[in-house]
């Protein structure tokens, strides 16, 4: 059985084939109703409502069904029910199960409790592989991923996005800039497994000195809650946003990318601009996560 | 066995049947009676020695316990603690067997998570799991790596 839990599971041929699988998918290759027998179960644990819907759509797009739980407080998790159980109870009434979960680890779990396939849509501050197999279906669409530059900015201690993208791009010889207000740095440990798996990560103090050198900017969200008051919060903030004016020296196909919702980072005056790709990246989740649905359920 | 120095010999006296574990990292005999659930209201004869001085490894610590027998789990969080440690098995005061620990690939359920939101530290029926790395302890579940302080988070 197929588990799709993180993106440490995936080697660069893995990853090839699922972007090559969602291209077909992408431009219409594909049998009508290929899933119609299929249903699936969306167990959000955790709001989230685009990376639902984009499950949700995907799956009915492929002609099958989607059942859900509705809320956190409905559900049976209030009850005290383990999400052992709860996989093991699902398990039975679906023909795979994609699971959001507030524990690191959760997917992992389920994955071993569940006699039907597993897809990790986000576990706490832990893995989320479709968003990094969509990050890189929409860089792809416009550049071969081998040996480009790739900034990532904003919070890279706590962003997952950052972390998964990033040890996906290290198996394509990717040199890694990373742009992190102080105390928001990239974990010791993940730029250590990064430079183990060769990958050349250069940090760099401010968005003007790195953008110049860029194929793809990578902005994340940058949290509230991680500052002790909103007076440091605004300052971190407005440092670190993309203004139209940061552009005037970039490479011609430089690609904005943030995978959204978006806070401040990144000034609505850049959505006008031929870099900013933050919305075409939202909607290559369909494809994506149709070609992860079909794959574990086909 | 030994043929060593009698003014060097035995700091206590001689157990009939147990278990020596020797070649203790000095300073972690402690943390190894902890491990073995030793407490100071244990009945059997129990001596530790800290900081002894050895050929091997300058200092060294040593727990001796009458009839007492390790299992595999004592001795994978042992391994953890002091990889060269020796256990001798004692039967009629003499070594029947001397073997040396191992630290497995994996640990399970020997060493807590620090990560709070892992989990593994839920009241989910699964138990802690780590794959052991030259840089430190790997949870497979949440990612988190151990790196030092080792003592301080097996269970
Ligand atoms: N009957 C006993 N009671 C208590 N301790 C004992 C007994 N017999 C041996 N030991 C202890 O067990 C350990 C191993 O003893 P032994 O003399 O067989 O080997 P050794 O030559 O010291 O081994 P090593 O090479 O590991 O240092 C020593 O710490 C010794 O003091
Ligand atoms: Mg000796
Ligand atoms: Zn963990």
């Amino acid at each position: 059985m197929y588990h799709i839990i993180s993106i440490r599971d995936f080697e660069r041929r893995d990853l090839d084939y699922l972007l090559d699988r969602a291209q077909e998918f992408d431009t219409g290759d594909y049998r009508p109703g290929i899933l119609d027998d299929k249903l699936v179960a969306l167990l959000f644990f955790e709001p989230s409502t685009r990376t639902r819907m984009s499950f949700a759509t995907a799956m009915a797009r492929l002609g099958g069904r989607s059942i859900s739980v509705d809320s956190v407080e409905a559900s049976s998790i209030v009850k005290g029910e383990t999400l052992a159980d709860t996989i093991r109870v699902v398990s039975g009434y679906a023909d795979a199960i994609v699971l959001r979960h507030p524990k690191e680890g959760a997917a992992r779990l389920a994955s071993e409790f569940a006699s039907v396939p597993v897809i990790n849509a986000g576990d706490g501050a832990g893995q989320h592989p479709s968003q990094t197999l969509l990050d890189l279906y929409t860089i792809r669409q416009s550049m071969p991923i081998d040996g480009i530059d790739v900034g990532l900015l904003g919070d890279l201690r706590y962003g997952r996005t950052a972390h998964s993208l990033a040890l996906a791009l290290s198996l394509y010889g990717v040199t890694l800039h990373t742009i992190a207000p102080r105390g928001l740095e990239m974990p010791a440990n993940i730029a250590l497994e990064l430079r183990e798996r060769g990958m050349e990560v250069v940090e760099h103090p401010n968005v003007e000195e790195a953008i110049r050198e860029l194929d793809v900017l990578y902005v994340t969200r940058i949290q509230r809650e991680r500052f002790p008051d909103s007076a440091s919060y605004y300052n971190v903030a407005s440092s670190y946003r993309i203004t139209a004016d940061l552009l005037a020296a970039v490479k011609d196909h430089l690609m904005i990318l943030h995978p959204l919702p978006r806070a401040g980072e990144i000034d609505p005056a850049v959505d006008r601009t031929p870099y900013a790709r933050y919305f075409e990246q939202a909607r290559n989740g369909v494809p994506i996560r149709m070609a992860l649905l079909h794959e574990v359920m086909k | 066995m030994s043929t060593k120095d009698p003014s060097r010999g035995l700091l206590v006296s001689p157990i009939r049947n147990g278990t020596v574990i020797d070649h203790i990292t000095a300073g972690e005999a402690l943390n190894v009676l902890r491990i073995l659930g030793i407490t100071g209201s244990t009945r059997e004869c129990l001596s530790i020695a800290t900081n002894v001085e050895s050929k091997r490894m300058r200092k060294k610590d040593i727990v001796k316990i009458e009839n007492w027998e390790l299992r595999t789990e004592e001795v994978d969080r042992i391994a953890l603690l002091a990889p060269q440690a020796k256990i001798n098995i004692i039967r009629d005061y003499r070594v029947v067997e001397m073997k040396g620990v191992e630290i497995p690939k994996v640990l399970k359920g020997v060493v807590r998570c620090p990560n709070p939101g892992c989990i593994t530290n839920t009241n989910e029926p699964v138990e802690s799991t780590f794959e052991v790395l030259p840089k430190g302890l790997h949870c497979l579940y949440c990612d988190w790596l151990i790196k030092d302080d080792i003592a301080n988070h097996i269970i």
